[in-house]
């Protein structure tokens, strides 16, 4: 069993996202055990880009701030072998195809799993295009994580056959960034999914309180957090792991809550 | 080959959330494009609102001042709202409004397609909201006026280097957010498939109408035409009608801003790596982990760090050529045309206009050079007067 479908095994996984490098690599690389330690199943690292066009104005923030104080793409390969070191935690890299593409794609998936990366997420590959990295991801055995969009209807059966590791729900209309409240019906979109496949469902964008993160992990498998905890980054700045763990403790536990 | 392809280039990177909506685009086009009322209705707003056929001018004094090739203006300039992005805006929007929608929003860099796309929107009742970098809408500032007149709601995008390619992401977040009643009208051949050939579409008359006015006033195919190249459109515009004629060779003019080696410049081909970004696959400047680079041009239409999929395609195939001129080459040709033939060229295409003036005198007397001349330079004069150190009050 991979260290992807163990983290789902038995549980309601919760995924915290933070950007690498933010506001340095040091305390990325506090962050992420300290995250485990506060009961995240898996985490999301995002390589910050110059021009992530699917974020939110908080991400947006958060890849200037990792990219003016030097982040590479080589310096977080380098961060994560060295976290994995301390921990079996499912890592996933969020970045863009450009990133990768530069990088070299071979070289890229390459240096993924010699670091112990598990899977990555690519926002700016659709379905129609996964051929650009799905091959080599698989020489690699990283999972190529598919999304779906409350706008992917049919779309849904035909990315979900092909999934790999879980299958990313985006939960909203727009960019990643935190919401009132969430009006996409998740339920449907995921027993579209059982439907073709047993591949998880985990949900994200728009997600911040304990009772959003609750109610969403009854409707899927996984709960995804972003902008929240970057955010607190962004307050925090190199004192941010404290208040990170805090509410990663909390979001934690309002997704054990909703299960008893 | 995949579909949305020019050789390696194009294809349709985009997210999840907006699969539906280029999908949906794709569908509408491909059956409005064959539709002979769209076809009419498009044929008609073309030559009565935008004022089209534009002019092919003879410009003999340039000629005779230069002493070589025949230099021939086609007048893209004196189209309503003072450029090309008129013809692709008109079919764009009216794209829009067969396909239901009520709201369209546009990127715009030097304001000239966000006044477009504001025009159009106002002559057939759509909505309009307009992303501007606020360094452009500084640079610009007649224009953001000039939109809101026309009813448009402009947005200054303040995230990134604030210019063009800022402008684009803002409306790309935008167009995510709510795109059952809205179209994005893009403004270049650059983007997710199907917007580089919808554009290029749209703006092939350029050079089709080249085409026929050039055999009614000398009686043959040009030898070289010239245009500057942003994104691309009114390159892909004038280049298309002349693809499959090998003799006619192909120029894009670059901004090369500072220099090509100075970190100051747009110059997309002689800089730039093949990357993937805003929707397609193309050359862009960037750097070895793949940022995109903060480019640079006096000229705010240029100010962009990738070039159309079409245009790489045509690059790699050598079918045309991309040369890079820098702002002093192109503020010297703005200002000799205007004392030249009293035609006062947008200072992006102003950047033809210079290659022009370096490659003419090369050429044989009974040779030919058409520049299109993209767009009238009067929302440039401010700009072109601080560059020269010269104060005025706008």
């Amino acid at each position: 069993m991979s260290r992807i479908t163990n983290a789902f095994a038995n549980r309601k996984a919760f995924i915290p996202f933070i950007t690498g490098g933010d506001p340095d690599i040091e305390t990325t690389e506090k962050l992420v055990p300290a995250m485990v330690e506060a009961g995240a199943d898996l985490i999301e690292i995002g390589i910050p880009f110059s021009d992530p066009v699917a974020e939110g104005i908080v991400i947006q923030e958060a890849d200037e701030r990792a990219l003016k104080g030097g982040c590479t793409t080589d310096k977080l390969f380098d961060m994560v072998l060295r976290i994995r070191q301390k921990t079996d935690v499912p890592l996933l890299f969020m970045t863009y195809l450009n990133p990768i593409f530069t990088y070299g794609k071979e070289k890229f998936l390459s240096r993924c799993a010699e670091c112990g990366i598990d899977g990555i997420i690519v926002p700016d590959m659709p379905f129609e295009e996964k051929d650009e990295l799905a091959n080599v991801c698989e020489l690699h055995e990283i999972d190529l994580i598919s999304m779906i969009a409350p706008t992917s209807k049919e779309r849904i059966t035909l990315i979900a056959k092909e999934a790999r590791g879980f299958i990313y729900c985006v939960s909203s209309l727009g960019v990643t960034g935190v919401r009132s409240e969430i009006k996409t019906d998740i339920g449907k979109m995921v027993q579209k999914v059982r439907e073709v496949t047993g591949v998880p469902c985990a949900t994200g964008f728009g997600i911040s309180t304990p009772e959003q993160a609750g109610s969403m992990a009854r409707l899927a498998d996984g709960v995804i957090v972003g902008s929240a905890i970057v955010k607190l980054v962004a307050e925090f700045g190199k004192d941010s792991v404290e208040p990170v763990s805090e509410y990663v403790r909390s979001i934690k536990k309002g997704i054990e809550d909703a299960l008893k | 080959m995949k579909k949305g392809r020019f050789g390696h280039y194009g294809g349709q990177y985009m997210p999840e959330t907006l699969m539906m909506a280029v999908q949906e685009l794709e569908e509408a086009y491909g059956f409005y494009k064959n539709d002979p009322d769209f076809i009419n209705e498009l044929d008609g707003l073309l030559k009565n609102y935008a004022g089209r056929p534009s002019l092919l001018y003879y410009a003999e004094k340039v000629t005779r001042e230069l002493g070589g090739a025949k230099v021939y203006l086609k007048r893209e300039d004196l189209n309503h709202t003072g450029s090309h992005k008129i013809n692709n805006v008109l079919g764009q929007v009216l794209l829009a409004k067969r396909m239901g929608k009520t709201r369209v929003i546009a990127e715009t860099g030097a304001g000239q397609h966000g006044v477009a796309t504001a025009t159009a929107a106002a002559l057939m009742d759509m909505e309009c909201e307009i992303f501007m970098g606020k360094e452009d809408t500084e640079r610009q500032a007649l224009n953001v006026f000039r939109m809101e007149l026309l009813g448009a709601k402009v947005h200054t995008v303040t995230s990134g280097t604030m210019t063009l390619k800022d402008a684009v992401n803002g409306t790309m977040r935008e167009w995510t957010a709510r795109m059952d009643d809205t179209l994005y009208v893009l403004g270049s051949v650059m983007g997710p498939h199907p917007f580089p050939a919808i554009v290029r579409d749209f703006q092939k008359v350029i050079g089709k109408e080249i085409k026929e006015q050039l055999m009614v006033a000398e009686g043959k195919l040009p030898d070289v035409v010239v245009a500057c190249v942003g994104g691309g459109s009114n390159a892909m515009g004038a280049f298309y009608e002349f693809i499959q004629d090998p003799s006619v060779k192909l120029i894009g003019c670059e901004a090369a801003g500072l220099g090509v080696d100075n970190p100051k410049n747009a110059a997309t081909i002689a800089n730039g790596t093949v990357g993937v970004f805003h929707g397609m696959k193309s050359y862009f400047c960037q750097d070895e982990y793949g940022q995109i680079a903060p480019v640079y041009s006096i000229s705010a239409g240029l100010d962009y760090p990738g070039i159309g999929p079409e245009h790489a395609n045509l690059s790699d195939t050598d079918r045309a050529q991309y040369v890079p001129i820098t702002d002093a080459e192109a503020v010297d040709a703005f200002e000799y045309l205007s004392r030249t033939e009293g035609i006062i060229p947008a200072v992006e295409s102003a950047h033809a206009v210079a290659f022009a003036k370096k490659l003419a005198p090369t050429m044989a007397k009974d040779q030919i050079i058409v520049v299109n001349l993209s767009g009238r330079g009067d929302k440039d004069v401010a700009a072109i007067a601080r560059y020269k150190g010269v104060s005025i009050h706008e």
